[in-house]
């Protein structure tokens, strides 16, 4: 029956129908509340009366001058710190595993299988590791000699480092598998040239490998920032916050002003500010890229 | 490149066996204290392996007191029904604006590439009264109406794939007289199969590892998910660590074993999802 229709109807109909409900999905759940967070942040809204006063820039005042909100972000500092680290690991390994070695395919297997575990999971098995008491990491401190008291998630000066090194354990192997890949599309015959050439390991990794792999480590690298930016599940299951807001991060504050203090004006302005800030970094990532192409 | 630095040589080696050591030592701490009698649990040092791994009480009282069976069950059906709807209209939204030239085409898909940049987690606080407003708060279709709408990885990756199917086909099958949706559903759909592997895998692991949705839309007990029951779990039983490694056990398990099965599809998924 459809057959017989003109292509030209055909055509109308399939743009129609295939179209409308995708892209009314992606305006209701993206850009509506992108668009409505930016107007919220300039009310006192409280996420129920009918009336949201118009208080101008006051939130956004609010946000920049309170410790207690902006100064959340130092917390996430340790994630970065990380998360860098983490990348220059993941990149070692990556080399590691594409040169010729026996057993390169169980150690990638390996090294990649927390990424895909249960996060809430992997987050109560550190909570075991890093127990005071009971925790198997100060056990094996204690055989070793070397103390076994440190409250690994109790502690303020350090909790942030604990929370981010699980992270680590978590996504090293996914960054490695991307650099893997990255690494395995360079052309052999290139360091073979090198090697004629008498160049060394260091040279061809410097010359050849970081050349090849550049867009790699900065796409690696702008989602170490992005992921910094928005950590959430790890102190919220493990510390709540904890010890005394000591490892609370930017979008459980988020969170915690909509929902349990329902003050949505000023959460709107915190996302806005947190949605500002990765869209910078996403567009001096671009320009940077672009630049190095030019 | 024919021989090799022997310094080098042994570092590669000792450098991927404490790699090895580090990611295998804390699950091996809850395999070991899971299969352990609440007396050995008391008796014995965290580290040392129980008497016997045949002890699946721990297992049955997990599973039991978390209400895993409706967990894993609702976790199903989100998982179904999102994966279902990602594919069909993520699928035939790339077929209708790929194989087609129309007004405003160039402008829609720039639309979708766009909202990329646009982190979900600083959407919450509207999705939330959204979703309130659809009266889908503590109901499935909550979460899946919002991984199936806020997600837009699906149109990435058909995009890419569906632009490798030579247009000579859609031609071919056009002379011969099939409906445009025939052509479609027969032809380009299966041939997007590899794509709707790669999608389906990237989904499920989200999924089935996402707390903060379920956590924030599904807060009912009926509406448990597996992140959920794992949470409420801890919260009453913490520090009964030879329950809890049960429980984290028995939750870790599907990932793994799916893990070990499609290694190639994920691995393969993992690098062309990331690098769109």
């Amino acid at each position: 029956m459809l057959s017989r229709l003109p292509f030209g109807t055909q055509k109308k109909l399939i743009i129609g129908l295939f179209v409308a409900l995708p892209l009314l999905l992606l305006l209701t759940f993206s850009y509506y509340p992108a668009l409505e967070l930016i107007r919220l942040s300039f009310t006192n809204w409280d996420g129920m009366s009918p009336d949201k006063e118009w208080i101008g820039l006051q939130n956004y005042k609010e946000v920049f001058s309170n410790p207690e909100i902006f100064g959340v972000f130092k917390h996430n500092i340790a994630y970065f710190v990380v998360g860098i680290v983490q990348n220059i690991a993941a990149i070692y390994f990556a080399i590691v595993l594409n040169s010729r070695l026996k057993g390169r395919y169980f150690f990638r297997l390996l090294l990649f299988l927390p990424y895909i575990l249960n996060g809430v999971a992997v987050a109560y098995l550190f909570g075991y590791v890093f127990d005071t008491t009971e925790g198997s990491l100060n056990y094996m401190l204690g055989k070793l000699g070397l103390g076994s008291e440190t409250s690994w998630l109790g502690t303020g000066s350090f909790v942030n480092y604990t929370l981010a090194s699980i992270g680590f354990w978590r996504f090293m192997g996914f960054n490695m598998v991307i650099y893997l890949a990255a690494l395995q599309s360079i052309p052999s015959d290139l360091y073979e040239a090198a090697s004629i050439d008498g160049a060394n390991n260091w040279q061809k990794f410097r010359f050849i490998t970081v050349p090849n792999i550049y867009k790699i480590i900065e796409l690696n690298l702008f989602l170490t920032v992005t992921g910094a930016l928005e950590v959430f599940d790890l102190p919220f299951v493990l510390t709540n916050g904890g010890p005394a807001g000591a490892s609370q991060t930017f979008v459980m504050k988020i969170l915690d002003t909509a929902f349990q203090f329902n003050n949505y004006g000023l959460a709107s302005a915190m996302s806005v500010v947190l949605l500002a800030g990765v869209v910078l970094v996403l567009s001096l990532q671009r320009y940077f890229l672009n630049k190095g192409r030019d | 490149m024919t021989k090799e630095n022997p310094v080098w040589a042994i570092t590669k080696y000792v450098s991927l066996l404490v790699a090895a050591f580090i990611v295998l030592f804390p699950p091996y701490i809850i395999v070991a204290n899971a299969f352990k009698t609440p007396d050995e649990y008391l008796d014995k040092p965290a580290m040392a392996m129980p008497s016997s791994f045949l002890n699946f009480s721990n297992f049955g009282e997990a599973f039991v007191q978390a209400d895993m069976g409706r967990a894993f069950g609702n976790t199903l059906i989100i998982l179904g029904t999102t994966l279902t709807l990602n594919v069909l209209l993520g699928s035939a939204f790339c077929y209708a604006v790929s194989r087609f030239q129309f007004k405003l085409q160039g402008p829609l898909v720039g639309l979708f590439l766009f909202a990329t940049i646009i982190p979900q987690i600083t959407t919450q606080v509207i999705n939330y009264k959204t979703i309130q407003g659809l009266d889908l708060t503590n109901h499935l279709m909550g979460p899946v109406l919002l991984y199936v709408g806020a997600d837009i990885l699906q149109i990435y990756i058909y995009l890419q794939f569906i632009r490798n199917i030579p247009y000579d086909l859609d031609e071919a099958a056009m002379m011969e007289g099939a409906s445009l949706f025939k052509i479609f559903y027969s032809i380009i759909f299966p041939l997007l199969g590899p794509a709707t592997a790669t999608i389906v895998i990237l989904k499920t692991i989200a999924i089935y590892n996402d707390m903060y949705t379920p956590f924030l839309y599904l807060p009912g007990s009926d509406n448990v998910v597996v992140s959920t029951s794992l949470m409420r779990f801890f919260g009453v039983n913490s520090g009964d660590w030879q329950m809890v490694s049960a429980a984290i056990l028995i939750i870790m398990i599907p990932t793994a074993i799916m893990y070990l099965l499609l290694q190639k599809y994920i691995f393969a998924g993992v690098t062309s999802g990331a690098v769109k």
